[in-house]
């Protein structure tokens, strides 16, 4: 259940965010979670409802965007069906994950500035 | 403040940012990156389900290391006891116990906060032996030189279907106790077959911590990642700055 220690780390980083533009409100968050970051988006909403309680995120919308995970070969660019071996066939070359599928990230917070 | 009228409203801004969650924890990654490399110190993420035989693999890495006359240091991370961390001193490694309490993974800061209590500088090869766990150590950068997972025979060959992430990030794989394979139903091409569908790099190598089956293939892998690092010739222990004894909390 890491998805509560990734929780506390995007409320401290948003909270930072918030004290340095002396927000007076915290009103909605973005997050893209990559279908091979290690984290259950599910588990992270329920994660970030239980431990937003008495945080600047209190009565924040969180929303979780998720990014397929999605193969291609870095020399031809063809796409590597999903579950196959991540080999280009014709290049003889390892696959490339696609950008976005192995991260967990904060896209965008909108807060309320005086 | 509105600076359309001058009326002191206040104003909704969206704010882009783009950024890891975890940058956090990548920034005392690079900073202990930095240390073990500076240090000549080859560190290794070492992770697996709990009973794999990590620490067995470690042990089996000072009967063999000894002969190279490495110097070998560890910490050993487990929820509760420091059974590893002792079985790893009675191997002749010097290891500390992280006990993480309900934490299910290590992470960078615990990492650098055991550091200080262990003279990791004086080692040519420092293992960080993850909680036992498939899931949650995987996204967690320590600032190691390499992930090796260690997956043992009783363990079923589809174990990196079920855990990508995990076996995605493997520089190595390590399946253990090979020499129980005769009294199981277990099939290596199988294994080969499910990691190259997860990870595009896979690299395999198979070991028996108890006939020594393997070993000399890890042991050489270690070598050759310690050239490719640049880390062989360097006089550890010339670290650019040495951390102080922790204090006590």
């Amino acid at each position: 259940m890491h998805e509560y220690s990734l929780v506390e780390a995007l409320i401290s980083r948003v909270e930072a965010e918030a004290k340095k533009r002396q927000a007076l409100k915290v009103h909605a968050l973005s997050v893209r979670v990559g279908e091979l970051a290690g984290v259950d988006p599910e588990l992270f909403q329920t994660a970030y409802d239980t431990f937003r309680a008495g945080t600047l995120c209190a009565e924040t919308t969180l929303t979780v965007k998720r990014i397929p995970a999605s193969w291609s070969c870095p020399r031809c660019r063809a796409a590597i069906p999903r579950g196959e071996v991540l080999r280009c066939t014709a290049c003889d070359v390892p696959a490339r994950l696609d950008d976005g599928a192995d991260a967990l990230t904060l896209d965008g917070i909108e807060m309320e500035v005086p | 403040m509105c600076t359309t009228c001058g009326c002191g409203d206040t104003e909704l801004v969206p704010v882009e940012l783009h950024e890891k969650i975890l940058a956090g924890n990548d920034r005392a990654a690079r900073h202990n990156r930095e240390h073990f490399l500076e240090a000549g110190v080859l560190a290794i993420n070492l992770m697996g389900s709990p009973g794999a035989g990590k620490t067995a693999v470690l042990e089996a890495t000072a009967r063999a290391g000894a002969g190279k006359k490495w110097r070998l240091g560890a910490v050993s991370a487990d929820l509760a006891t420091d059974n590893d961390a002792v079985r790893l001193e009675k191997a002749g490694i010097p290891s500390r116990a992280i006990t993480t309490g309900q934490a299910c993974h290590l992470d960078a800061e615990l990492v650098h906060r055991s550091l200080h209590d262990i003279p990791w500088q004086q080692t040519d090869v420092f293992f960080i032996e993850n909680v036992g766990n498939l899931v949650c150590p995987a996204i967690y950068d320590l600032g190691q030189a390499a992930n090796v997972v260690v997956l043992s025979v009783t363990e079923g060959e589809d174990k990196p279907l079920k855990y990508p992430t995990m076996f995605l990030a493997a520089d190595l794989v390590l399946v253990s106790k090979c020499d129980l394979i005769p009294h199981l139903d277990f099939d290596l091409a199988k294994l080969d077959d499910a990691l190259a569908r997860v990870n595009p790099k896979p690299n395999v190598i198979r070991l028996s911590a108890r006939t020594g089956e393997g070993v000399d293939q890890w042991i050489a892998w270690l070598e050759r990642l310690r050239l490719e690092k640049g880390l062989v010739g360097r006089i550890a222990g010339l670290a650019a700055h040495v951390h102080a004894p922790a204090r006590p909390r």
